[in-house]
């Protein structure tokens, strides 16, 4: 009898530490999420444009 | 640049990339602003914005509309030239043209900061985007 009850805790507690173990604890996080507009575009890219572009705005003063 | 671009059919685009085209013929560069360009632009009713585009900075007028979806198509099709010749996209293009663009404002002239504010440019030297060269 006793050593039956002792069995059921000991499986009781073992099932307890596995599930508390296995938790994936997932927080949202503090800051809100920013999507920033043209964030894919680098600055690189800008400075390799830049002398054309400044050309382009001299060539079509009209539009610009 | 997508809600204007979806108002526009592609006809319109089409005869505006060949007036640009002509244009280019025939007065090949140093163009002047039209007239009610100009106006509205030293009126600061339209500014320049961080995208390389014309934005309207008062309340809207079907004559604001008008000219800066004249202005903008116009920029477009120029963009989208040059872009490929750089082997950029057209966004990357318009972008780096907003940054000469808002640099080249004069005092009194409309132009949009980094927060998306329009801002009246001074002799300072004006708030842009920090990618900007």
């Amino acid at each position: 009898m006793d050593y039956g009850k002792s069995t059921w805790r000991v499986a009781a507690i073992m099932l307890a530490t596995a599930a508390l173990g296995g938790c994936i604890t997932v927080n949202a996080p503090e800051e809100p999420i920013v999507i920033e507009l043209n964030v894919n575009i680098r600055q690189e890219v800008i400075y390799r444009l830049a002398e054309d572009a400044g050309n382009t705005i001299e060539e079509n003063a009209d539009i610009f | 640049m997508g809600e204007i671009m979806s108002r526009i059919s592609k006809s319109v685009l089409a005869a505006a990339v060949a007036a640009v085209s002509l244009g280019a013929v025939a007065s090949p560069a140093f163009a002047q602003r039209d007239p009610a360009y100009a106006a509205a632009r030293a009126a600061g009713q339209v500014g320049e914005r961080m995208d390389g585009y014309l934005g309207i900075v008062v309340a809207e007028t079907p004559d604001l509309r008008r000219i800066v979806n004249d202005i903008n198509i116009k920029r477009r099709a120029v963009y989208s030239e040059r872009a490929k010749a750089n082997n950029a996209t057209i966004e990357e293009y318009a972008l780096t043209a907003g940054c000469q663009a808002i640099l080249a404002t004069e005092p009194g002239e409309k132009y949009q900061a980094p927060d998306g504010s329009w801002q009246t440019r001074t002799a300072a030297a004006p708030l842009r985007d920090p990618r900007c060269p």
